[in-house]
């Protein structure tokens, strides 16, 4: 099939069928990601009251209001806090986990799927469930606590403002820990069982083996897992909505809270701001994950010339 | 070696433990959903309830609504996976096997796609939602979930295409098949591993997806599905403990159940994400 060169039109309309398949797919992700964060950073420079509202171009004043308002900069904090403290404790707690399942112990499918349990549930019905196991008359955590004597008086795990973004970030990682136990396993998967066995020749201790050879190893995987749980722990809307609401007074509250309160809740619908707190937040994430992308295709490079 | 089995087991019935405290909080809820109201209390931490109370089920079932409930998630769930099989298996099945001008766009869109975070699009899409009349519709909560956030399920597509001989093709060429009758005949029927996988992902990603679902049924209660209906039941049932443990085993049963069947799809799905 000998074809003359076409100009870039020709090509287009002999390949016209090509563009017919991804018909669906554009207009879908247009229709309902494209276009929405487009708009959104209209809606952004708007001031709306109301949806089917025309709203004032207002320039960057929400921007501006958003860097003036303390429950915006909570929100922020709130959400770095599940960036900075519940994302290192998810991928290390998995790794620890996926190098004891990893050894061939007995048992070792229904162990895995033990854990695996509570992925697969509905965070917002998790959540719901999670206020009643964590009450402080009659939840079961709390009898405990008291029948051992572990804790004098209840625990108001979620009612105390000092204490409930802790109880939240601790749910957070029993609920999703089995996936990163699964990706964890996966790489450990690719390590060659000749080098382990070379180790032990030489003497090595578990230890070493896991400090010298698996860790090393590991590195490229550690900064996907770590990118793959970094962009769920921006996603806990349905869990925390369903926890505690936001509460108590803000200290469990989200960007993604905050968005939905000024949008959805409040008497008065603030489009315009809600929608520069999402943006303002969606372009700091995008960032982040752009220079760990960079960071990871330097490393790549790195590892290609070596 | 006596020393070594000796360890093993110690590690097993340690990792034993923490899966039944992994477990517990479904455990005390299935045990809670068959006890009596005021049992919940007063037995506190027994887990066997004194007679199996299944009048529970009835009242989250019948009264509450949960039946309703169930229909529509099914219904979405359902409507979310076969529009997405449809739309992402002949996206990747273009990107796996063609060039053309603009792949690299879509493929940069896609990526970016990755990581938008649904706050930034929740506002435009119940907006345009709204202005066409899809607010308070099922069809509208199937459109939004197949429209956010599928590329996973299309690399996946495209990489199993990639992977297919060149001569599939030619040889239906030949047989004087279009694209559309190779595509649906011959190359998605191959495809049926990936599509496994992306429609067991699918299915519990729109089983369990509760922001689409809240506000676009805002209008109207009778078209909630199973979270959002149970955010519902316990803002006015409060004190229904063993009300509310019904509701939330009728709500997770069926998704639990799935995985038990799909696991290997699933972890197949995830692990095969990591690796690439």
């Amino acid at each position: 099939m000998h074809q003359p060169p076409q100009s870039t039109l020709g090509r287009i309309w002999a390949d016209r069928w090509i563009y017919l398949f991804l018909l669906p797919t554009t207009l879908l992700l247009g229709i309902f990601t494209v276009y929405p964060t487009l708009a959104s950073l209209w809606f952004s420079l708007l001031d709306r009251d109301g949806f089917g509202s025309d709203g004032a171009f207002v320039g960057l004043a929400n921007y501006v209001e958003l860097a003036n308002d303390p429950l915006f900069w909570n929100a922020f904090g709130n959400t770095m806090q599940f960036l900075l403290i519940a994302v290192p404790l998810r991928v290390g707690l998995a790794l620890v986990l996926a190098v004891i399942l990893n050894a061939s112990l007995p048992f070792v499918r229904i162990l895995r799927t033990g854990i695996f349990l509570p992925v697969v549930t509905t965070a917002a019905i998790v959540g719901v469930v999670m206020r009643y196991i964590l009450d402080p008359t009659g939840g079961p955590v709390n009898l405990i606590l008291s029948q051992t004597g572990l804790a004098d008086g209840a625990v108001n795990f979620l009612g105390n403002g000092s204490l409930a973004l802790y109880s939240a970030i601790a749910i957070w990682v029993w609920k999703w820990l089995g996936i990163t136990v699964i990706y964890w396993m996966a790489a450990l998967q690719t390590i060659p069982a000749d080098l382990y066995e070379a180790a032990e020749i030489d003497g090595a201790t578990a230890f070493q083996k896991f400090v010298r050879i698996t860790l090393p190893l590991l590195t490229p995987f550690t900064i996907i897992i770590t990118l793959i749980t970094a962009i769920d722990a921006t996603n806990v809307f349905d869990l925390l909505l369903t926890l505690t609401n936001g509460g108590p007074f803000y200290s469990t509250e989200v960007i993604d809270i905050f968005v939905y309160r000024h949008a959805f809740v409040a008497n008065i619908p603030r489009l315009g701001y809600a929608s520069a707190a999402a943006m303002f937040f969606g372009i700091v994430v995008s960032l982040a994950a752009l220079v760990q992308i960079l960071v990871v295709a330097r490393i790549g490079r790195r590892g290609g010339a070596a | 070696m006596t020393g070594s089995i000796f360890w093993k087991w110690v590690r097993v019935t340690a990792l034993a433990a923490l899966v039944c405290l992994w477990c517990y909080p479904f455990v005390w809820l299935v045990s809670a959903s068959l006890k009596g109201p005021l049992e919940v209390f007063s037995k506190g931490l027994n887990l066997i309830p004194d007679q199996l109370l299944w009048e529970n089920y009835v009242r989250a079932w019948d009264t509450a609504g949960f039946s309703t409930y169930m229909v529509n998630t099914v219904i979405v769930s359902v409507g979310t996976v076969i529009l997405v099989v449809f739309h992402t298996g002949l996206t990747g099945y273009v990107l796996g096997r063609y060039q053309f001008v603009g792949r690299g766009l879509v493929i940069g869109i896609l990526a970016a796609t990755m990581i938008v975070p649904i706050g930034v699009t929740i506002i435009p899409i119940v907006e345009l939602a709204g202005a066409v009349g899809l607010l308070s519709t099922r069809e509208g909560i199937i459109l939004a979930l197949s429209g956010s956030g599928q590329a996973a399920a299309i690399l996946l597509y495209a990489g199993y295409f990639r992977g297919l001989p060149k001569e599939l093709e030619e040889s239906a060429e030949l047989d004087g098949a279009g694209f559309f009758r190779t595509y649906f005949s011959i190359m998605l029927p191959l495809a049926g591993p990936v599509t496994a996988t992306v429609s067991v992902l699918t299915f519990l990603a729109a089983w369990n997806n509760f922001l689409i679902p809240l506000v676009f049924t805002f209008g109207a209660p009778e078209l909630r599905t199973l979270p959002v209906g149970m955010l519902a039941f316990v803002s006015s049932n409060e004190t229904d403990w063993s009300g509310m443990a019904a509701a939330a085993t009728i709500s997770l049963l069926p998704v639990v159940t799935f995985f038990f069947f799909m696991q290997r799809y699933f972890v197949e799905g995830i692990a095969g994400a990591v690796k690439q």
